[in-house]
Parts: C-alpha cells; structure tokens; sequence
C-alpha cells in the first residue's frame, strides 16, 4: 500500500478542497476549469489546449480503462494538475498499459482525489474560471504565499510552450495544407491525413512568407491553449495569410485566432466550455449536433465581413464563422472529437471540398 | 420541433401486468407519457388491465379504463372514445404487440387513429428478427451470425453449420422469455421446442454464441428532423451470455475508452437515423472485450427495461417526438 499524502486545492475566492495527492507530488498552480466528459480522459490529459489549467473531471471515476499507447492527443500532457472524484488503482482494458497514477508521475503531473468534484464545479459555474493552488502544505500556506503564488501565476506562454520546435511533413497524395501547430491535437492531424491531405505542419511563430514557400493549397489552424489575444504576432500571420486569398481554415483557438483576424473580438466565457456534450445548431439547416468542446474564450462582436455559421444552444455563443467574400471558414467546437462524439466529421470533408473547388482559381 | 397541432385525444396502451420482463418501468414511462401529453394541452385515454400502478391513479389521464388488454376491449375503447392518436412505444412489449395488431387488423385506419412516434413499419423492422438482419446488413452493421428458423429440425442443421454452443432468441417475446444457451443437440432441441412455442409469430433464432462480450446499450432519443441525442450508455457487469434479467447494469459504460464509446454511439445514430425512429430506442450492443469487433445484438424502437435508468429524460422528449 502507498501511504496516502493529504493535499488541497485553494481558489482565489478562498474556497478549499481537501484531499489525497496523487501522481507526481509537487506544488502546483493553475486556472481551474471543469470537463464534462464522461470518457477520454486520457485525450483530456493530453491535449495542449489545457496547457496551464488544472482539469476536474466532474464525472467521479476516472481511469477505469487506464493508460493506453495510442489515445495520446500529443507528446506528453501540458496541463497543470488533474482534480477526480475517485482515481481507479484497478483499470480493465484490452489496450490498458499503465494506470493513471503512474502515468501522472512519470510525466510530472500533480493530481488530486478524494475531493466532491461535483462541489467544485459547482462554484466555478457561480465564480467563473478562477486559479487554483494544489499543495500538500495543508492549512500552512500563509496569506501572503497565497497571494504571491496567484500573482505569479501567467498562462501567457502557453502556446510558446505546446508548438514544435521544427516544421515537419506528412505525406500525403490529396490537399495540401499549411498547418499552424499553436498546440494542435494528433486527432485533428489524423482525420485530415485519413482523408489523403498532405500535411506541411509549422510552429506557431513562423512567418507568412516561410508558409507560402512550402506553397500549399490552403491554410489550417488548430487548437492551442490560453487567450488568443497573448499572441498578436501570429494573429498579423493570418492577417497576410487571409490576404493571399488563399483559403484559411480553422479550429478552435484557429477559430479565435482567424476572427482576429478578420477584426472580429473575443472574450473570456465565465466558466468555458468543455466536454463532449455540447449542442450547436448550424445556422444554414437548422439541424443540431453534439459537440466535443475544449474553450475558455469566445468570439463577440463579428465584423462586417463575417457571418455566424454555428451557434451554441446552451447559450447562444457564436461557434463558427465564415467570410462573407473570401473562402475562410472555422469552428469553435471539435469535429475531430478525440475525445467526444462524431457527429461533426463530415465538416473535414467540407473544409476539403471547399479548398479543392477554389484552388483553380487561386493557382492560375 | 413544432408540435402537431391535429392532435388532440391520444390513447396509451397501459404496460399491464408486472411480470419478469416486464415491470414497473413500463409503468413509470407511462406514467410519464401521460403527464407529458396532457402539459401539452392533450386529452389522453388510458387503457391498463393492472390497477396497481401508478398510472391508473386519479388525475395521470382524462379517461382511464380498467379492461383486459386484448384487442377486443382495445376496439371497444377507441369506438367509444375516438382518439385521433395512439402511442405504441410506451407500455414496453405488451403496448407494442397490441399496437402491432391493432394496424394489421385494420382497426387504426378504421378509426382513423394515427401512430405517433416512431411507425409501425420502424417497430416491426426492429423487432422482427429478418427485417431486423436485413436492416444490419443494409446499413453495414456487423451482427452474430444467425438464422430464422420455424421448426427443430431445420435449428439443428444451422447450428451444425456454425458451431456450438448456439444461442436461441424466440420472436416477440417479452424479455427474451422462452431463449437461452444451448450447447449441445439435446439442449437446442429442448430451448427450441419451448421457444417456437411461446413465440407469436412461431420463429426462433438460431446464433452464434459470443458469451464472455461485453454487453453495452446504448438509449437514443431521435426527433423528425434527424436530430439525435444519446441518453445514456449501459453495461451490463456481466458479460453476454447472462440475462440482463438477471445482471446487473451501470449507467455509463464503465470499461470503454472513448475510441470504443464513440464507435458504438456513432453506429447507435446510424441505426436510427435509418430506420427513422421518432422518439426514444434502445441499441444493444456486444463488444469483443480483446479487440474493436462489435455486433448489434437487438434493437428496440420503444423505451426498454434499460429506460428506466434513464430515467426522467425519456418524457421530456415525448411530445417533440410527436411527427410533423
């Protein structure tokens, strides 16, 4: 038997959950938000886009599958520390290689147990998203360490933190698109490779020029973590990108990244969306789809030139847009799901067919 | 969806009496039927042989009749009342075979008493065993090898082709009543004797036996517009091979990883997208618990014992359900 360490979660409204530490024991600060999924934790753990946020699962059993090899939605997890009900010691599955408790260790990832998660989600839907402090120093941080650890907190980075180093290609016979690694998910690469793209991925911070050199057919934008705002720089590259006429695609914080762009705001959502639960309702048909979701902020005030494609029947927000001229179209939500539901995937082959029906066009 | 403004008296077939297969969910989704028809602004008839059930109480439907619910006293009910509908998928498998019956006879369009919900057609394509395989196969979902046999002999030859043990699934029963495991001649000769008997329509199926699979549901709610959402998902703790009867079932799935779940979810709307349920269906599924391989076991066009679970959310929907 592992001897059982006490740890809490502090909030900034001074709200306190005490627990038992799990995976990698060290202090811990983060922005806490909440997930509604009630499988694929292990995407959830993977995915950059919660890249400094400590992730509460508020379904209260998490690891009953365990750790597989293939599920990873990137090259390790970027998250902050991991808040469940109750941690599964005995996973049961025919991929399961490791539990969840080593897998947090082994990747250095702060976890939490024992707390009534349900309670905790609770007040981050009345308090909004707030950050969090997980320590083993139970009732003996001091006021002032409290604060100081909250004041030095920044998620400004995250994106500088998740891209890749290097440009790499996937081959591939079909489309070619320029990727923008921002934090991207392996499952959003993996349903453009299935359908034959050709796949040129660059960091986030490359410029316009070094892009269209690799001369693609079109411009793809994925997810990534933190406030798009953090990172103007990139948002110039899709300004000169959309220029080129070329088409520009994008998810999630590409989405956000893309409205940016095309002068459209974006603002913080109170307590984010995320889960595999999420009903949007194409605007043009009028027929609604579950979504898998994964934002803290949302596009507001569209522009002139942009048109609303998808809302959130939850509350209204705007869950994609397209140009009303140009051939630019993206999604707050996930099509590529992993983890969440499939209901969305024919968006990929949307996002194809209107990048093949302007590229003679575009290359004459 | 907007609602069907042509209707305004409905009748619910009551779930009878309690029995194994067929219990006091049948009532509790009446029940709810009934509370969420008359939100609407809709007189309901109710027609319940059991009187020990809460939706026989006062006040759940604007006319209750306490008859025997065969055909017979069904007819006498809807001369008397003229209902303009009638709701089939509310009373579990008793409701369902008389609405079922009610339609061949004649006796719906002799009223001029509409379903609402899903269609006949939809319910005798998911519970009759042929239209259900030639379903799986038009929308390529992977079933247990299997086939429909009428008497022993010919049980005999087919399970000889695929191999014991063999598994037999009599037609329109209630909860499986009459089926099991066989795994030898005299075992198959004994359940299918008993199974072709207790069968309405005298036909049994004779299939593989993927005992030791997991057994995973999924409940499906689908409007007329195609909209689709799923409940929830189930699994049994047991695996195939024992009777749900007997098992016991969690809500969620607890041993799936997602790549698993969302196979079985995506094929669960495929299903009723096809078939073009409106309302509430229960896909049951086997899973290989070494491998991605999967097959519909059963699917059923109507709230199912597993709807208890998912509880209060079956009503919601009802009235949506009601067809353009």
């Amino acid at each position: 038997m592992k001897k059982t360490v006490k740890a809490e979660l502090i909030l900034e409204n001074g709200v306190r959950f005490k627990g038992n530490a799990f995976g990698y024991i060290k202090e811990t600060v983060g922005e806490v938000v909440f997930t509604t999924g009630m499988t694929g934790y292990q995407e959830t753990l993977t995915d950059p886009s919660f890249a400094g946020q400590i992730v509460t699962m508020t379904y209260p059993l998490i690891g009953n599958y365990g750790i597989n090899l293939e599920d990873m939605e990137s090259r390790k997890p970027f998250l902050k520390g991991f808040v469940v009900r109750e941690k599964c010691d005995v996973p049961n599955n025919w991929r399961c290689e490791m539990d969840i408790d080593n897998f947090l260790f082994q990747n250095k990832i702060m976890g939490l147990e024992n707390i009534d998660t349900r309670a905790l989600t609770r007040v981050l839907r009345d308090h909004g998203t707030m950050r969090g402090i997980i320590t083993t120093r139970v009732d003996d941080l001091t006021p002032s360490q409290i604060k100081q650890k909250f004041d030095t907190y920044t998620n400004a980075y995250a994106v500088k933190e998740t891209t890749i180093d290097k440009p790499y290609v996937i081959s591939g016979r079909g489309t070619h698109l320029a990727v923008l690694d921002c934090g991207i998910k392996h499952g959003i690469l993996r349903d453009l490779s299935k359908r034959g793209c050709k796949l040129s991925v660059f960091p986030a911070f490359t410029s316009a020029e070094e892009i269209l050199a690799a001369d693609p057919d079109a411009i793809f934008l994925g997810n990534g973590p933190g406030d798009p705002k953090d990172i103007p720089d990139v948002v110039e590259t899709v300004r000169k990108l959309i220029d080129t006429g070329l088409p520009v695609l994008g998810i999630c914080l590409g989405h956000q990244l893309i409205s940016l762009a095309l002068g459209c705001n974006t603002t913080r959502l109170k307590f984010g969306h995320h889960g595999g639960n999420h009903p949007v309702k194409d605007l043009k048909t009028g027929r609604v789809y579950i979504t898998s979701q994964n934002h803290e902020f949302v596009v507001s005030d569209l522009s002139e030139d942009v048109e609303a494609t998808f809302i959130n029947v939850n509350d209204g927000s705007i869950e994609g847009i397209r140009h009303k001229t140009k051939p630019v179209y993206s999604v707050q939500f996930h099509p590529e799901a992993s983890p969440g539901p499939l209901d969305t995937q024919e968006l990929f082959d949307r996002f194809i067919k209107m990048i093949e029906e302007v590229k003679p066009h575009a290359k004459r | 969806m907007p609602r069907d403004n042509s209707i305004k008296k409905v009748l619910v077939i009551g779930s009878g009496p309690i029995v194994i297969g067929q219990a006091a969910e049948f009532d509790y989704s009446g029940t709810q039927a009934c509370q969420s028809i008359k939100e609407e602004g809709i007189e309901v008839v109710l027609v319940n042989s059991n009187p020990a059930t809460i939706m026989t109480d006062l006040g759940m439907a604007h006319y209750t009749y306490i008859e025997p619910l065969t055909i017979d006293f069904l007819e006498k009910v809807i001369a008397k009342e003229r209902p303009d509908s009638i709701i089939a998928g509310m009373g579990g498998q008793t409701g369902l075979n008389l609405s079922c019956e009610l339609y061949d006879r004649g006796i719906l369009d002799k009223y001029h008493v509409k379903v609402i919900g899903t269609s006949i057609e939809s319910i005798k394509e998911g519970e009759d065993r042929d239209s259900f395989k030639r379903l799986m196969e038009r929308t390529n979902q992977p079933i247990v090898e299997s086939d429909i046999v009428t008497d022993v002999d010919s049980a005999i030859d087919f399970a000889q082709t695929i191999g014991y043990p063999v598994i037999v699934r009599p037609a329109y029963t209630l909860g499986g009543t009459g089926g099991g495991i066989a795994h030898n001649e005299a075992e198959l000769r004994e359940i299918c004797t008993q199974g072709l008997h207790l069968s309405r329509v005298g036909q049994v199926l004779i299939e593989k036996s993927i005992a030791g699979w997991k057994e995973i549901e999924f409940e499906v709610m689908r409007d007329g517009a195609g909209n689709c959402i799923t409940v929830c998902s189930m699994e049994n703790v047991d695996p195939v091979g024992v009777h749900t009867g007997d098992s016991i079932v969690v809500a969620p799935a607890q041993t799936l990883s997602d790549r698993e779940y969302q196979m079985l979810r995506s094929a669960a709307i495929n299903i009723i997208n096809s078939i073009e349920i409106k309302g509430g269906c229960n896909v049951q599924f086997a899973l290989d618990p070494n491998s991605y391989n999967y097959a519909v076991i059963e699917i059923n066009p109507r709230v199912s014992r597993s709807s208890a679970l998912a509880s209060k959310a079956q009503a919601i929907p009802l009235p949506r359900s009601a067809p353009k």
